[in-house]
C-alpha cells in the first residue's frame, strides 16, 4: 500500500510553485526597498551637490557665502581625527583580541569579559560621547581637542574591531600553532609568525569598516562639543578641530536653501571617502582570501 | 598491576650498546575524568623505529604527544608518574617545554605546513632559535630537504607556496621542517593515513634511512605499517600497554591473546 498519492501530489504541485514564486518576489521587494532608497538619496546628493564640487570647495574654510564655503578645514580635520583612532583603536583592539584568544584561561571572568565586549558593540554612540566628554575632555582637561575626539571614537568602535580580530584569530587552524609549538616556539613566537600574518586579512577588513563608521559618526563629537565651523586646520593633537559629518549637520541646519546644496557637495566627499575605505577592505579580504 | 608491567619490559633485550632514550615509568593521564593513560611502563631505545598500535580511543596518539608535551595545550589534562627523556624528567618544574620540543621534533597526522614558502617553512625551527644567518639557514634548508629525500622535488621553487604542493610532499615538507631543528628525537603521529599508498612508501622508506641518526616514535592504525618499518611495537589497549616487545615478535607469536585477536583482524 503507497502512503503517497501521485494524483493528489500533481494537484498540489502548481500551489506550492505559486507560493515559492510569492517569496520570491517578497524577498526581491525587500531587497529593492534599500537599493531605492539608495539611489534616490544618491540621486538627490549628486544633483544638488555636484554643482558646489571644485577645486575651489576642496580648498576653503567655512564662509557665510555658500559659494565661498569649503570643505577643507573639516577634511583635514577627519583625517586627523583618524589617525589617532586608527592607532589607538588598532593596537588596543588587537591587543585584547590575542590576549583573549591566546592568553587568557577558559574561567568564569574571561568568559564575562568576552560576553561584554560583545555587548559594549550594542552601546549607542551618544552613551560613549558622554564617557568621551566626562573622562578625557572634562578630566583628563583635553577639551575639544583631535586626541579627545579621537579617543572617544576609538572607544567606540574597539567592542567592534576586537569581536572581528577575535573571530580572524579563532579562524587560523590549530594544526599551525601546533607545528609552531612543536618546534620549541615561545607562545608569543607562535603568534607573531604565525596566527597574525594568517588572522591580518580578517583583523584588517573589520578594522576597516570599523574606522568608516568612525568617520562619519557625528553623535559623540556633539556631545563632546567639537565646533561645527573652524576657519583653520589643527596643526597638534592637542588642537582643536571639525570633522566631516559636523560641517555637514551645520550646512544642513543653515536657512539659506544654497547651503544645503553645499551640504550636499559635502555628502559626497564623505561618501567617496567610505567608499575609497571599503574598497580597500574588499580588496585585502579578496587578496588574502583562501590563504589556507 | 606492576609486577605484568615489569616483566614486558624485561622481556626486551637492553643489553649491547644502544640506550633508552625516554623511559616512561608509571604514567597516567586524564582528560578531565576520563582516565585515558594507565600505568604507563615503556622504554625506547634510540636508533630505533618503535611503532604504537592498538585501536581508536586506545590512548596511542595521547601517548605519544605526552612525550613532548603537545597534550598540555588541553587545558582539562592532568597527569601522574614520570617521563624520563636523557635521564631528565620531562614534568620537573625546571624542564622548559620549548627546551625539550628543540630535541624533540614532531610530524603530525595532517599534513601542516604554514601558509609560506617552502624555505621558509623549513627555515621557521632554526629561525625560532634565533638563527639569522642566510647562509647557515641556506644550508640547513638544504640539508633537511635532502635528509626528507624531497630536495631534488623542490629546489627550484623553493621561494614557491608549500600548499602548492601535493599531499605527501608537504608531509615530507613538514619532515623536514621537523629535521631543520635537528633533533634527536622524531615522533610521528599517524603521518601517512592521509596520504596515498606511493606517498606512504615514500614516507615508509624515508623512516628507515632516518632511524641511524635519530630515535623515531610513529603511531599507526596500519598493523603491516608497523611490522614493515619498526623495530619494536608496543600495543595499546585503552589505556594500557598490553604488550611491548620487538616488532618480529609481537607480529609472529605475541604473548598476550589480545595482542594476537588484534593483530589478526579479529577487532580494531
Amino acid at each position: 500500500m503507497k502512503h503517497i498519492n501521485q494524483d493528489n501530489v500533481l494537484k498540489k504541485m502548481s500551489s506550492r510553485l505559486a507560493v515559492n514564486q510569492i517569496f520570491r518576489a517578497l524577498f526581491f521587494l525587500a531587497t529593492l526597498f534599500g537599493l531605492v532608497v539608495l539611489a534616490v538619496l544618491l540621486y538627490r546628493v549628486f544633483t544638488q551637490g555636484i554643482g558646489y564640487l571644485d577645486l575651489q570647495f576642496l580648498q576653503s574654510v567655512g564662509s557665510r557665502f555658500p559659494e565661498k564655503a569649503g570643505i577643507y578645514a573639516a577634511l583635514i580635520g577627519s583625517l586627523w581625527l583618524m589617525a589617532v583612532v586608527v592607532v589607538v583603536s588598532f593596537i588596543l583592539a588587537v591587543g585584547t583580541a590575542i590576549y583573549l584568544e591566546e592568553y587568557a584561561k577558559q574561567n568564569k571572568v574571561n568568559n564575562f569579559i568576552k560576553v561584554n565586549i560583545s555587548n559594549l558593540a550594542g552601546v549607542p554612540s551618544v552613551v560613549f560621547g558622554l564617557l568621551g566628554l566626562t573622562i578625557f575632555a572634562r578630566m583628563f582637561a583635553l577639551g575639544q581637542s583631535v586626541l579627545a575626539a579621537g579617543l572617544t571614537m576609538s572607544l567606540l568602535i574597539l567592542p567592534v574591531i576586537i569581536v572581528a580580530a577575535q573571530e580572524a584569530i579563532r579562524a587560523v587552524p590549530k594544526d599551525l600553532r601546533d607545528a609552531s609549538y612543536a618546534m620549541g616556539a615561545t607562545k608569543w613566537q607562535t603568534i607573531i609568525r604565525v596566527v597574525l600574518p594568517a588572522a591580518i586579512p580578517g583583523i584588517l577588513t573589520g578594522s576597516i569598516l570599523a574606522f568608516s563608521r568612525a568617520i562619519g559618526e557625528t553623535a559623540p563629537l556633539v556631545v563632546l562639543g567639537v565646533p561645527t565651523i573652524l576657519l583653520f586646520t589643527p596643526a597638534s593633537i592637542m588642537d582643536t578641530f571639525t570633522a566631516l559629518p559636523m560641517q555637514i549637520y551645520d550646512w544642513t541646519r543653515r536657512p539659506q536653501a544654497a547651503f544645503h546644496d553645499v551640504a550636499s557637495a559635502g555628502i559626497i566627499i564623505l561618501l567617496l571617502l567610505l567608499l575609497f575605505m571599503n574598497s580597500v577592505a574588499v580588496f585585502i579580504r579578496n587578496k588574502f582570501q583562501n590563504r589556507f | 598491576m606492576q609486577t605484568i608491567k615489569t616483566e614486558i619490559n624485561e622481556n626486551i633485550d637492553t643489553t649491547g650498546t644502544k640506550k633508552p632514550v625516554y623511559q616512561t615509568k608509571q604514567l597516567n593521564l586524564w582528560y578531565g575524568t576520563n582516565h585515558a593513560l594507565k600505568n604507563i611502563d615503556l622504554d625506547i631505545m634510540e636508533n630505533e623505529v618503535t611503532a604504537i598500535i592498538g585501536p581508536s580511543g586506545c590512548g596511542k596518539s595521547t601517548y605519544i604527544k605526552t612525550l613532548n608535551r603537545m597534550i598540555e595545550l588541553i587545558p582539562s589534562v592532568k597527569t601522574s608518574g614520570d617521563i624520563m627523556y636523557r635521564e631528565r624528567n620531562i614534568f620537573d618544574k625546571n624542564y622548559r617545554v620549548e627546551e625539550l620540543r628543540t630535541k624533540v621534533g614532531m610530524v603530525f597526522q595532517k599534513p601542516n605546513p604554514f601558509p609560506k614558502s617552502i624555505y621558509d617553512n623549513i627555515a621557521y625551527g632554526p629561525r625560532t632559535h634565533g638563527i639569522k644567518n642566510k647562509k647557515v639557514l641556506d644550508e640547513i634548508v638544504e640539508k633537511s630537504l635532502r635528509g626528507a629525500a624531497i630536495w631534488e622535488e623542490v629546489k627550484d621553487r623553493l621561494n614557491s607556496n608549500a600548499y602548492g604542493l601535493s599531499g605527501g610532499q608537504q608531509q615530507r615538507i613538514c619532515i623536514a621542517r621537523c629535521l631543520a631543528i635537528e633533533p634527536d628525537v622524531i615522533l610521528m603521529d599517524e603521518p601517512t593515513s592521509a596520504l596515498d599508498p606511493i606517498s606512504t612508501l615514500k614516507v615508509e622508506e624515508l623512516v628507515q634511512e632516518l632511524k641511524t641518526d635519530y630515535s623515531i616514535i610513529i603511531v599507526t592504525h596500519n598493523m603491516q605499517q608497523a611490522a614493515r618499518i619498526s623495530d619494536r611495537t608496543a600495543f595499546f589497549l585503552n589505556g594500557e600497554v598490553i604488550e611491548f616487545d620487538k616488532t618480529d615478535k609481537i607480529f609472529s607469536t605475541p604473548s598476550d591473546k589480545r595482542t594476537e585477536d588484534y593483530i589478526s583482524g579479529r577487532f580494531g
